[in-house]
């Protein structure tokens, strides 16, 4: 956990809540959620800490937290939640304010794999994964240490393998639609 | 029967096979597939991670696009899709907005053969029953998760892709992972996740015996099928389970032609399998 003091932003649930509402004020520390979660293995924080530092105005540990981009969206724990809290849904609104805020991501491939899809789609409406792990890959910075590594060479035998038994479309199919997709999307940084 | 299908980006990628074996199901069962015109991505996880407005935008486009056809049912194959068109449906109603007066039942896919009619159309054309086949039947999040979404009474043990695959004469072994997580898109930005999480569920499937994993959710195949080599030399064990779409095995069970070019699109092949049960030539 990321140490940053006691500078509790008490608006922080109320803003939250605002958008949701996610009902995370129920949370009495239960840790149903922590215990069903598949993917603590890969968390900083656990999902119960999350909720109990969004409570208490801990923006910057939330915000800042491996947890909630490794957050597989699963929805075990707001399925579970005995007092209806919508942790998963929570997870995602503090994704979406940490990109806004300009937050480093401490998972910066999680991250730029959200934004590339999203590209990907503004630019055809529809997804083409002929170019989206492409452009992950440069947009992540992992097509240089996979050239290092020597590791690209998986990458290529995988695309090879997928094109090679149909798997994999070559052409992108542009919708007709398009302007009314651009104007969905939150315009690109 | 008419029905409105919406079929999402990755069944025209890399789930051909699964939209492939749909249709050839859906033909014999003389369902007629009418696409959602000029249809859209739905956002996925990637839209309601950091676009939430987007997240209800992208599938609400889909739905006004949809309203264009008559039908009163509305196939989705994919989970996230179905998720996602299920979530904006509910978001618009929650914050009081006129919807769903003309919209049609959003059904996901498993859920729509499994209903009772539709099972016992099933078990009427069965012409090659799968005897000796022994599943573990994988559903994966989203097309149960969470309840008041997806509409799901049984959502911690779905039954749906169970009773198929007894319709069609197969066993489908009890395990404890049906809705576990495969680590959807972590799988390609944070693979040592997607690997741990799928090992899992291959060492789980092993243990309960059985021969493949029945799925009816693309992200779910292609993480389970794609990189099974890459975990398989990871946790240095050999698993080599197939990965079958429940509409491949009605199509196996069915006889229908088309259904060998549909496995043969598999990383993990089915086919050995299958010949050595008699259940393919």
């Amino acid at each position: 956990m990321q140490q940053t003091g006691l500078s509790p932003d008490f608006g922080f649930l109320e803003r939250a809540e605002a958008a949701g509402p996610f009902n995370a004020a129920e949370c009495f520390q239960c840790r149903k959620c922590t215990n069903g979660c598949p993917a603590t293995f890969a968390m900083d924080l656990y999902p119960d800490q999350v909720i109990r530092l969004a409570i208490l105005g801990r923006k910057e540990e939330v915000l800042h937290s491996k947890t909630i981009w490794v957050c597989a969206s699963c929805e075990t724990c707001s399925t579970r939640c005995p007092n209806g809290v919508r942790i998963a849904e929570l997870m995602d609104y503090f994704k979406e304010l940490a990109v806004r805020l300009g937050i480093p991501s401490p998972e910066p491939a999680v991250t730029a794999l959200h934004q590339t899809f999203l590209e990907n789609v503004r630019y055809t409406g529809r997804v083409f994964e002929g170019a989206l792990l492409p452009v992950f890959l440069l947009r992540s910075g992992q097509l240089g240490s996979k050239l290092e590594k020597g590791t690209w060479r998986d990458e290529v035998k995988l695309g090879w393998q997928m094109f090679r038994k149909g798997r994999l479309a070559l052409v992108p199919k542009f919708i007709q639609g398009k302007g009314e997709i651009s104007s969905i999307l939150r315009p690109s940084k | 029967m008419n029905v409105t299908y919406y079929p999402g980006c990755s069944l025209e990628g890399t789930a051909r096979d699964y939209a492939d074996s749909i249709h050839g199901v859906c033909a014999a069962l003389d369902i007629r597939l009418q696409e959602v015109p000029d249809w859209n991505c739905c956002g996925a996880t990637a839209a309601h991670c950091i676009d939430h407005a987007a997240s209800i935008g992208l599938p609400a486009r889909n739905l006004k696009q949809a309203a264009q056809l008559p039908n009163s049912d509305m196939l989705v194959p994919c989970p996230m899709c179905f998720n996602r068109l299920r979530t904006a449906v509910w978001e618009q109603k929650e914050k009081g907005a006129q919807t769903d007066a003309e919209l049609p039942q959003i059904w996901d896919l498993a859920n729509f053969f499994a209903a009772e009619g539709m099972i016992r159309k099933l078990s009427a054309q069965v012409r090659k029953p799968l005897k000796g086949l022994n599943v573990v039947c994988y559903y994966g999040c989203m097309a149960s998760r969470p309840p008041h979404i997806t509409g799901a009474t049984d959502y911690e043990n779905p039954q749906s892709l169970d009773r198929i695959v007894a319709a069609l004469g197969g066993t489908s072994v009890a395990w404890p992972y049906k809705t576990d997580c495969c680590g959807a898109s972590l799988m390609i930005s944070r693979p040592d996740m997607g690997y741990k999480l799928v090992g899992k569920l291959y060492d789980m499937a092993k243990r309960v015996g059985a021969q493949a994993i029945v799925v009816s959710c693309q992200m779910c195949q292609a993480n389970l099928d794609m990189y099974q080599d890459k975990i398989e030399a990871e946790m240095s064990r050999l698993f080599r389970l197939p990965i079958i779409y429940f509409t491949e095995l009605i199509g196996l069970a069915f006889g229908l032609p088309g259904t060998k070019g549909w496995l043969s699109r598999h990383f993990t092949d089915p086919l050995p399998l299958l010949r050595k049960g008699g259940l393919l030539d």
